[in-house]
């Protein structure tokens, strides 16, 4: 694949400041900053699919939201199709937001539940003038809700007489009506049963194809990102410490990280797990994250150098980064395992 | 009842009365539980999975009720018993862990005191004088926070539920379960709330302390993976009913009810990239007023005019069962 870029991000930070209790206002103390995403630099390519994995508050969410400006970048730069979006001023921005959507995870907090489902998958022809009159507005809601697998006739209803799997197909309905280019889907099928979970899957790829789209598809789940995704970043506590093509990041896992969350996932046909690295404790506190790199507290391959300095990242393969002190004794370990 | 059995659960049937009429959450239920295995649940979420083990601990309120069936617990039949004796059991023979460890303990109570109230309730070994009393319930949380891998159990005695991370606290409500010795762990969704990290290590908890202590585990989870490699046998169930049984690995290899070769084909694989995969279309039927037929008749892709009866659970070779009338057919005449 030519790698044609739709977007860029450069040393993207975002930074979260807690403030202190009226006490702690009094006793002077200052505020607390979460660096929820530190440095994070990756592109996805039209037409494909980037998965973004890691654990729960790994910060891949704020990531996304992050890329939309829906939470404001502390630091970095955002490109999206060559312009700068960072410091775009708010109407240009609106208009750049009918390009890039997002599909949220839970599909009862994320729909009004007052709203008709003609009104909320309407709303973005609303905002982006895209619809003349009611009945214009009415009609494209109709066809899109027919390409999402729900009825023209659903038109009137509201969420609450929808099933989960069915309202996630009026929150892909949301995203897609603006005919964007470019859709984050953050963890769009975590909150469904495993047979919806698999009809939305398959309805997200073939609206990928229909409408030639570009994903940031993020998720904790190895195995919809390994089925999914074209290449792979896998997040912790805020950093990407490996990013990949699929393949080469499932078959060859470098990052001692990505290895353990390989392992971990239990699997239905039986698999060779003599090399299964378990991980010892929890994820650090985000509030005071640990010295050098951030994964050492858990490492099993962890030594001083890993709890001094912050590991570069570095080349391991054809698009294939990792960033770890110890990638050469990995790599010797796992092929003394192999042989 | 034979001696290898500690739970026999026939024709269990729970109903939960709403204003849309009569749902039947359990419909004829068969379990049984070996001493010392682990039986993998298996089902989405309406399927009655944790209904029919609250039903077993006796745990199902108003509006629902059972409303049929035995529950045989050891050569007891627990539905016969007294509340007041049906309490004494509860706890102490059959422990139940929920899925969300912070709603289910209590947060105004340090996790030493609702330990010790654990204790308090079931344990018979405890010295009855106040001073040893307390140093015995003392001693005893604190080798359970060990036996579960809490570090420094002492301090953290202390504490409250949140000041414990999601893994922890998961831990901790084994710890309490666990506390009497039961001879029965009903594990409902144990490790769904937590990262998979973090579910590794809680499940290999929850098979280390299995040997060690002798006893059977019930996993309820919607995760065929979890059972795979978990569970020696497993029963997968789909709107109140038990529609599949048999062996972990021979249900998984060779499914034998439509629904459970579904759910494996609806479970997204890297080793599939690039073929499409294969969803079960439509959704689990309204539990009210089902018409007397096969319940996964609409979404099956192998239904024909036969299956607009009542299905009952058909023999699927040994030790196996299926609520299909196809598997009566011989493999060689089905092609």
């Amino acid at each position: 694949m030519t790698a044609d870029p739709l977007l860029k991000v450069t040393n993207l930070t975002k930074v979260y400041t807690g403030r202190p209790s009226l006490v702690g206002r009094m006793l002077g103390r200052a505020p607390v900053n979460v660096r929820a995403v530190s440095d994070v630099s990756l592109s996805v390519n039209r037409g494909e699919i980037l998965g973004l994995i890691g654990e729960s508050g790994c910060g891949k969410s704020t990531l996304g939201r992050a890329i939309l400006r829906l939470h404001e970048p502390t630091a970095g730069k955002v490109e999206f199709g060559g312009t700068d979006i960072t410091a775009l001023p708010a109407p240009d921005m609106k208009a750049m937001r009918r390009r890039m959507q997002i599909i949220f995870q839970d599909p009862y907090a994320s729909l009004n539940p007052r709203r008709t489902v003609a009104e909320i998958v309407g709303l973005p022809l609303q905002l982006h003038g895209l619809a003349k009159t009611r009945s214009e507005m009415r009609e494209k809601v109709a066809l899109m809700l027919e390409k999402v697998g729900l009825k023209a006739g659903q038109l009137d209803r509201y969420p609450h007489q929808f099933s989960g799997g069915q309202r996630q197909r009026i929150g892909i309905a949301r995203a897609l009506i603006s005919n964007p280019e470019f859709i984050v889907c953050d963890e769009p099928v975590s909150a469904l049963d495993v047979s919806i979970q698999a009809q939305i899957i398959q309805l997200l790829q073939d609206l990928k194809r229909e409408f030639a789209l570009t994903y940031l598809f993020i998720s904790h789940d190895i195995s919809v990102i390994g089925y999914l995704s074209d290449r792979v970043a896998v997040m912790y506590l805020g950093e990407i410490v490996e990013m990949g093509p699929v393949e080469s990041i499932l078959a060859r896992p470098r990052h001692p990280y990505t290895q353990s969350l390989m392992s971990a996932v239990p699997e239905v046909e039986a698999s060779d797990k003599s090399q299964r690295v378990q991980l010892s404790g929890d994820l650090p506190s985000p509030l005071s994250p640990p010295s050098g790199c951030k994964f050492h507290t858990r490492c099993p391959l962890a030594i001083d150098i890993c709890r001094q300095r912050q590991p570069e990242t570095e080349r391991v393969g054809t698009g294939h980064t990792a960033a770890c002190h110890r990638l050469k004794e990995n790599l010797s370990l796992l092929e003394g395992a192999r042989a | 009842m034979s001696d290898d059995i500690l739970l026999e659960v026939r024709g269990l049937r729970t109903v939960f009365d709403t204003r849309a009429g009569q749902v039947c959450a359990v419909d004829g239920v068969d379990v049984t539980v070996n001493r010392g295995e682990c039986l993998g649940i298996v089902g989405e979420s309406g399927s009655g999975k944790s209904v029919t083990f609250a039903s077993v601990m006796g745990l199902v309120r108003s509006p629902g009720r059972i409303e049929a069936g035995e529950i045989v617990f050891d050569g007891t039949d627990l539905r016969k018993l007294s509340p007041r004796k049906m309490q004494a059991l509860r706890g102490r023979d059959i422990a139940m862990t929920m899925q969300d460890a912070l709603t289910a303990l209590n947060p105004a109570l340090t996790v030493g005191e609702q330990l010790a109230e654990m204790l308090e309730a079931h344990d018979d070994d405890l010295p009855r004088r106040r001073g040893a009393r307390r140093a015995a319930i003392q001693a005893r949380s604190v080798e359970m926070l060990t036996l579960v891998g809490i570090p420094s159990a002492g301090d953290r005695l202390r504490q409250y539920p949140h000041e414990f991370s999601g893994g922890m606290r998961q831990r901790i409500m084994i710890a309490i379960a666990l506390a009497s010795k039961p001879r029965l762990l009903i594990a409902d969704e144990p490790t769904t709330a937590l990262d998979v990290t973090i579910q590794a290590q809680v499940l290999e908890l929850i098979s280390k302390l299995r040997a060690e202590l002798g006893m059977s585990v019930v996993l309820i989870t919607h995760d065929l993976g979890v059972v795979a490699e978990h569970c020696d046998r497993v029963m997968v169930m789909y709107a109140g009913q038990v529609v599949e049984e048999g062996p972990t690995a021979q249900v998984i290899r060779d499914p034998r009810h439509p629904y459970t070769r579904g759910l494996l084909a609806s479970i997204p694989r890297p080793a599939l990239r690039g073929q499409p995969i294969r969803p079960i279309d439509g959704q689990v039927p309204d539990l009210v007023d089902l018409p007397p037929q096969c319940r996964f008749l609409d979404r099956c892709p192998e239904a024909g005019e036969a299956c607009r009866h009542l299905i009952d659970m058909h023999p699927a070779g040994p030790a196996r069962r299926a609520r299909c009338i196809r598997i009566a057919v011989p493999e060689t005449e089905k092609a």
